[in-house]
């Protein structure tokens, strides 16, 4: 029965609480005893043949019948203020059909401005056109005259912190006007208890996600129905916002996102284009399109916001920390929200005493967004870093300090549903050969033999661990229809971004179907007909639709049996379904004899014609008596060129525990990127702003150093299957975000082993280390 | 999108050009500044070319040009009248996957594959010419093409595979590192 339940969840790392409609199974949960044919076993993509064919239809491979292009204009400026607006030879030009301006969209309506006349950042959208091609679209473009106002831009934090006058947005400098501040214990006590204290200042950059599909988006009016194409994270979110924006009801809005080329963050939505879109296709009664370019992409779709991180930490001479105080600022751009950087500090360890005080500045550059692990992988880089400058100082091994720390319960008190962090650690060092670790080296005596022509390149072993809270979340809802042919459609309002969602879905179902996962079809990323899905963010697509595939699957196979029972005159429990085939249990008596190897379901259905068997599922509430952990321990071998600088990744081992896995393939896939990902923003991923203008200097990926091809080291994954059954009937917690967490510092703390010095500012570039080493020499 | 903005008051004239496409003659009449890119996914719909950067920086717009691959988004489509332009939908023509397209299902050798038809056109130009190659080679090749999700491993993988499975090697003799 459907209840309306209040329930708490973990999302990236902040408390969330909502009201929800939750329909309960009684479902036997899988867990370690579960004997499991399907999940478990590594299954190729089920979509696979269609993203390698190219008819996988991407947003940005949408073109309707009739369609008009738009394309925005954009402030040169940082900061400014648009005068006035000139569109009469952006129309004078054949082929434009309309211009945009801030006047056509007035403040307070139920649509939020896509257009701004208040620039807070080079690139916020000032007016767009639409015309009959792209090309035109973008020749008009340049024909916009805007007469700004240029101001001088806001853009260092400090300054942000004294100002009182609300430059980059226009309710102050600081969010929420204030610090967030939490603690626990006494922290004063315990630095005074400590034996070491060390206090250091940790600094990391502002990250651009550059998902290889630009954001955009198709948007058609078909009476007053709307149909939004949208390379988004969430359909079901862009269908809600998009009916409360124009007020039309949620059935009249259609959101289609069957594939998408990647997000990690930054595409939820809707945003200001999918707004001008929809505007200008209700205008001009043509279906509009605006994909933005990789230049567009760089300025203003988001980013991880650069941050200033002072940490000080206090531990006895065992290793046991007294006290953590973490003072971290983040820039979040012109009114965007980063993620919660003192995450990893409040629940990785077991610390009595701590305080983090966290600000969002706003600065005048691009707003920041989620990025896979908001917040996290910036903490870690911190706390991870000085854990081991700790375990260095105190002669420990880093892994017996964090043994040492180990939370036994979640800080707040809450126990875990399961941690697996110390055998991770085990299993890890065991796997990586951690034993053969000697001490770092003394940096004087690296720069010396450097000096004198004896050591060209150092290598270095060095770890980190990272944790993060995915258990998924309700509401999340899936239909499952069984049709006569022996095969099942799974129908939800959730997508697949490229993370492997319909073919681990499509494996559950398989699974409590009985049938072979080829039999069963996946119907994501579109709402029309289909109930509500969860939005693929916070590493919880998985572990929030998985336990709603699995009860509407049961579900339908109740049905089916109940069908299968009356044609065989048995009773409903009696039919078993394997691989397709029908199996009665022993013992059962039929009216129709059943062959020793069962029938084919579709045999048995072929003469019975259509039938009507849908199966609906939701998912139950996450308990809140425990917390979830997903958890990453993370070693890194790397070697340090002596000449050039450049640390290179050769060996990386991830061991990862979230849960039961579902698809090892594709959970190994998402290891890999997600350390990928770490390894950029570790060594060579940074926009860089002209200090004086706030101008981003490489908004392409020419200079935006992402990693290639030659960048991958020999990765090994170790994935701990262990079914964590007390969060959700399939057991599952999510994997998208975890491995990204822990990378920077396994590597920055692998180049002090390898070196003897300490970077603490990302990323580290052949010109830090070069200047680290020729500091080192001086000494 | 195209390059040029310079402001005009008449549209540039439209010509005619016959793109010689996966074996087929297409006659489309474009603007001369469109690109091959454009000509592909706009005029001829065939959108499994895609476009990730328009700078030639991405890789995920690679198609074959008389069997070498280039940057569709860098070339004009007027420029390449007549010669044999293959892209990932003459891949597959005939219903079957290719060893490339297979052996990238199986390797697990993309995420999101939006890079995915670039990296494979890169590939099947290396493999025509060496079908054996080591994965140092295959990286060598592949370099230009970037996939975000980071499934490199996978593709080096796959390429390796597909070009065994081509060559008639099961699998023995395969090379190393």
């Amino acid at each position: 029965m459907p209840r309306i339940v209040r329930t708490q969840y973990e999302y990236e790392g902040r408390m969330r609480e909502q009201i929800t409609v939750v329909e309960e199974d009684d479902l036997p949960r899988w867990g370690r005893e579960a004997k499991l044919a399907v999940v478990g076993r590594p299954h190729p993509r089920v979509d696979g043949h269609l993203r390698v064919t190219g008819a996988a239809r991407y947003t940005a491979d949408v073109y309707l019948p009739g369609m008009l292009y738009c394309k925005i204009v954009r402030s040169p400026h940082a900061r400014a203020r648009v005068l006035s607006i000139d569109a009469s030879r952006a129309l004078a030009l054949p082929g434009v059909r309309l211009v945009l301006t801030p006047d056509d969209f007035p403040e307070g309506g139920p649509v939020p401005p896509p257009l701004s006349r208040d620039v807070r950042f080079q690139g916020e959208e000032v007016a767009a056109v639409v015309a009959e091609d792209e090309e035109t679209a973008s020749d008009a473009a340049a024909l916009v005259e805007v007469e700004y106002e240029v101001l001088p831009p806001l853009l260092s934090w400090e300054k942000a912190l004294e100002s009182s006058e609300p430059v980059a947005t226009a309710r102050g400098n600081v969010h929420e006007g204030d610090p967030q501040v939490k603690e626990r214990g006494d922290p004063e006590r315990g630095f005074a208890e400590a034996d070491l204290v060390l206090e250091e200042t940790y600094t990391t950059q502002t990250e651009l996600h550059n998902a290889l599909e630009p954001h955009g988006a198709v948007a058609w009016w078909d009476g007053d129905r709307l149909h939004v194409w949208e390379s988004t994270q969430s359909v079901s979110g862009v269908r809600r916002s998009l009916a409360k924006a124009y007020g039309l009801p949620e059935e009249d809005v259609r959101v289609v996102c069957e594939f998408m080329g990647g997000g990690f963050g930054a595409k939820f939505g809707p945003y200001r284009y999918t707004h001008l879109a929809v505007f200008a296709a209700r205008r001009l009664g043509r279906p509009v399109r605006l994909v933005l370019d990789r230049h567009e992409e760089n300025l203003a779709t988001g980013n991880r916001p650069a941050t200033v991180q002072t940490l000080k930490i206090g531990a006895k001479r065992d290793g046991t920390l007294t006290a953590l105080e973490l003072t971290a600022v983040s820039l979040w751009g012109a009114g965007g929200q980063g993620g919660t950087v003192a995450g990893p500090a409040q629940v990785q360890y077991a610390c009595p005493n701590l305080r983090t005080t966290e600000y969002g500045v706003y600065v005048n550059a691009g707003p920041a967004s989620a990025f896979r692990a908001p917040g996290y992988p910036e903490g870690s880089f911190a706390l991870e870093s000085a854990l081991d400058e700790l375990a260095h100082r105190l002669g420990l091994d880093p892994i017996e300090v964090r043994r040492k720390n180990f939370p036994k319960e979640r800080p707040d008190g809450r126990p875990w549903s399961q941690n697996s962090f110390l055998e991770a650690y085990e299993v890890g060092a065991r796997a990586f050969g951690w034993d053969r670790r000697g001490p770092a080296p003394d940096p004087r005596e690296i720069a010396r033999r450097r000096e004198a022509g004896e050591l060209a390149v150092v290598r270095g072993l060095g770890m980190a661990a990272g944790m993060w809270g995915s258990a998924g979340w309700p509401p999340a809802y899936a239909w499952v229809q069984v049709h006569a042919d022996g095969t099942a459609t799974v129908t939800s309002g959730t997508q697949d971004i490229g993370t492997g969602t319909k073919t681990a879905l499509a494996l559950v179902a398989a699974e409590e179907l009985g049938l072979p996962v080829a039999a069963v079809h996946m119907r994501l990323g579109d709402t029309d007909m289909a109930p509500f899905g969860t939005g693929s963010g916070g590493s919880g697509t998985t572990s929030s639709m998985a336990p709603a595939v699995r009860a509407a699957a049961a579900d339908a196979r109740r049905q089916l049996a109940e069908l299968l029972a009356g044609y065989f005159e048995v009773r409903p429990e009696e039919i078993r379904i394997r691989e397709g085939r029908v199996h009665l249990a022993e013992g059962a008596r039929p009216s129709v004899a059943v062959p020793a190897g069962g029938v084919a379901l579709a045999e048995l259905l072929r003469d019975v014609g259509p039938i009507n068997v849908v199966g609906k599922g939701g998912r139950a509430p996450t308990p809140g008596d425990r917390a979830a952990a997903s958890v990453a321990v993370h070693f890194c071998e790397a070697a340090v060129d002596l000449e050039t600088g450049t640390v290179r990744v050769e060996r990386y081992l991830a061991v990862h525990e979230s849960g039961r896995v579902i698809n090892p393939l594709t959970m190994t896939s998402q290891i890999q990127g997600g350390i990928l990902f770490g390894l950029g923003y570790a060594l060579f991923e940074e926009r860089r702003l002209d200090p004086r203008h706030g101008w981003v200097l490489n908004a392409n990926l020419e200079s935006y150093k992402v990693a290639t091809h030659r960048d991958v080291p020999r990765i090994e994954t170790i994935l701990l299957d262990r079914p964590d059954d007390h969060l959700n009937n399939a057991a599952v917690k999510g994997i998208g975000e975890p491995p990204v967490i822990p990378v920077a510092a396994a590597v920055a703390n692998a180049v002090f082993h390898a070196t003897g010095l300490r970077f603490r500012d990302l990323p580290i570039t052949p010109a830090k280390v070069l200047a680290a080493l020729r500091e080192v020499a001086r000494r | 999108m195209a390059v040029g903005t310079a402001e005009r008051t008449a549209r540039p004239r439209k010509v005619p050009v016959t793109l010689l496409v996966n074996g087929e003659a297409r006659e489309v009449w474009i603007e001369p500044r469109r690109t091959l890119l454009d000509a592909l996914r706009v005029d001829l719909g065939l959108t499994g070319t895609k476009k990730g950067c328009d700078h030639g920086n991405c890789g995920a717009c690679t198609v074959l040009v008389d069997g070498v691959p280039v940057y569709s988004c860098l070339e004009l489509a007027i420029a390449r009248e007549g010669q044999a332009i293959e892209t990932i939908e003459g891949l597959s023509r005939g219903g079957g996957l290719h060893p490339l397209q297979k052996a990238f299902v199986e390797h697990d050798a993309f995420q999101c594959g939006y890079c995915t038809p670039g990296q494979i056109m890169a590939a099947k130009a290396l493999i025509d010419r060496n079908p054996r190659p080591t994965p140092e080679e295959v990286r060598a090749a592949l370099v230009g093409h970037l996939c975000r999700c980071g499934a490199y491993a996978g593709i080096v993988e796959a390429v390796v595979a597909a070009g065994l499975a081509l060559s008639g090697d099961g699998g023995e003799g395969r090379p190393d590192a």
